[in-house]
């Protein structure tokens, strides 16, 4: 057996849009269900927006910080890593200790809770029961 | 029933006080107590919205900021009480219910927490994860009162484009958890440093807007100098915080003179000094001598320093340019720039002749840097000239000219190449 990583691209939308996608919800609660059973699913989680994106770099010892997600088209995704950290300042101090931190550059996304998930997703019309969290995440 | 003018005029200048006095600090507090940027500011605008009709009906309360406090903490329980996506909701809930409670006294130590809760909304408006523009936008909002209309009218941007900046940087605070907090000691330096860079930039977006848009222009300059003063108050112990306040003051002393009647640029050499304001100077003096008396020199008291040896000479003639070429030299080993040495070179050449000026330009001619640099010819020109070099000179200013943009900058430079012939 491989693993392999999925990784999702999609356009921000509208509101309008983005509602009618929240409301999909139930059909990710029931692939996910259904991965788990195979025994394929390793992990799944959702990220915020990429306008909550910040990306270190080190550069001459010197930690950078951006606003923004990463963009340099020449360099391409490499690996990841989730960290468990108090707030942002320390997710970007340990991003900063990274040993590929003075050549690459770490784009450091908060990611979405499961109840977070499900919220915005009920919010936008979608009917689904608190258990779902179980299977979103 | 329609309100009588009168009441209702002395109303809306209540409110209008109240807002610029006490909004800031209200917010400040509210965000501490609700963890959410968003919502406490929602909740401060709901309870300003409310003074206007309570105190219409019932007459201005003689603690106005009092009032919007206990306001703002009301309308900021209902918010929570429909808002599920805050963090921590019940806890921040029973918290803000206790203090709502009747009976319940602030305690002896409020002011400083004031202080702390003014000085965490400081380090989050200008959290370096934010771009630029974000932290300008929330600082001027957040801490200076600013509306998002008056912040979008100063910068030249549409209202909605100024307005959607704000939402992004406050939801990303939220999503990304940007903490509310004073940095700890060993990055307090780097982050305070930050913060001073918004202030000054917000200066300069007012002050180098030498034509056109002048009169919003000047709100920028006067609102950062309010910024500077807030955190001289906030943190009185840090020489640098001193020393942009002293740099804003005396550079704002001057800018009345700054500008011809006809809205174009004036260089200091030719400034009507008794267009300057003596008051403003001496306040800039006595906090550029706060600040020294802390012993700890820094870029900001630097340039103070400089602008100060320039203001106080009763000419260019007459200014201390060996002590300004030191004070060049210091500046740019804090923070090395070719135009930092190239402003040495230049006070070098009046202080000890246009020979060891020149020393200094020569390696600076050839920086890629300042090719294009339009000051670096106009000096070189005017070294080669006092040198006796007039072919050299005239070259010079042949370079500067055709890089030169402003046109009472170029006729001047025209003049001096006249006048080597």
């Amino acid at each position: 057996m491989s693993q392999y990583m999925f990784l999702v691209y999609e356009e921000e939308v509208e509101p309008a849009v983005q509602a009618e996608r929240e409301q999909q919800l139930p059909m990710f609660v029931e692939l996910h269900r259904s991965l788990r059973e195979a025994g394929l699913l390793v992990g799944v989680q959702r990220l915020h927006s990429v306008q909550s994106a910040t990306s270190v770099r080190v550069r001459d010892g010197e930690t950078e910080i951006v606003d923004g997600p990463f963009a340099v088209t020449k360099e391409t995704l490499a690996g990841y890593y989730i960290l468990e950290c108090a707030d942002l300042d320390e997710a970007l101090q340990q991003a900063a200790r990274l040993p590929m931190a003075p050549w690459a550059t770490i784009e450091v996304r908060p990611i979405m809770a499961a109840d977070e998930w499900l919220r915005v997703a009920r919010e936008a019309g979608a009917e689904l029961p608190d258990e779902a969290v179980e299977d979103l995440a | 029933m329609s309100p009588d003018a009168r009441p209702a005029d002395a109303v809306s200048d209540a409110v209008a006080a109240a807002f610029r006095d006490e909004r800031a600090i209200v917010l400040a507090t509210l965000i501490r107590q609700v963890g959410d940027f968003q919502l406490a500011e929602d909740a401060v605008q709901d309870a300003f919205e409310a003074a206007v009709t309570v105190w219409r009906r019932d007459g201005v309360p003689a603690n106005a900021g009092a009032w919007i406090t206990t306001a703002a903490r009301r309308r900021a329980i209902d918010r929570l009480r429909r808002n599920r996506s805050v963090a921590d909701r019940a806890e921040r809930l029973a918290e803000l219910t206790r203090l709502d409670a009747p009976g319940w006294e602030p305690s002896m130590d409020e002011d400083s927490t004031i202080v702390d809760d003014r000085l965490r909304l400081v380090f989050t408006c200008c959290h370096p994860a934010l771009e630029m523009p974000a932290r300008v936008a929330l600082t001027l909002r957040a801490l200076g009162g600013m509306t998002t209309g008056e912040i979008a009218r100063a910068f030249l941007v549409a209202e909605p484009t100024m307005g959607k900046r704000i939402v992004r940087a406050k939801r990303k605070i939220a999503d990304a958890r940007i903490p509310y907090r004073v940095p700890a000691d060993e990055d307090l330096p780097d982050r305070l440093r930050g913060v001073l860079r918004v202030v000054y930039l917000i200066f300069n977006e007012g002050y180098a807007a030498a034509e056109g848009e002048r009169l919003v222009r000047e709100e920028l300059c006067d609102e950062a100098i309010r910024l500077g003063e807030l955190l001289c108050r906030l943190m009185p112990d840090d020489a640098e915080v001193w020393g942009l306040l002293a740099l804003m003051l005396l550079h704002d002393a001057r800018r009345a003179a700054r500008v011809d009647p006809s809205g174009r640029y004036v260089a200091l050499e030719a400034q009507d000094r008794s267009l300057w304001d003596g008051d403003r100077v001496g306040e800039g003096l006595a906090k550029l001598e706060r600040a020294v008396r802390l012993r700890r020199p820094g870029e900001y008291q630097l340039q103070a320093a400089i602008t100060a040896l320039q203001i106080q000479a009763p000419d260019a003639e007459h200014t201390d340019w060996a002590q300004i070429a030191e004070l060049y030299g210091a500046l740019g080993r804090l923070n090395p720039s070719p135009v930092v040495e190239l402003n040495r070179a230049v006070a070098v050449g009046l202080a000890a002749g246009p020979a060891a000026g020149l020393e200094l330009l020569e390696p600076l001619l050839t920086d890629p840097a300042l090719e294009r640099y339009q000051p670096l010819y106009a000096a070189h020109a005017e070294l080669l000239s006092r040198a006796g070099d007039a072919e050299g000179a005239a070259g010079a200013y042949e370079r500067a000219i055709a890089l030169s943009a402003n046109d009472v900058e170029r006729a001047e430079l025209e003049r001096r190449l006249r006048a080597l012939r």
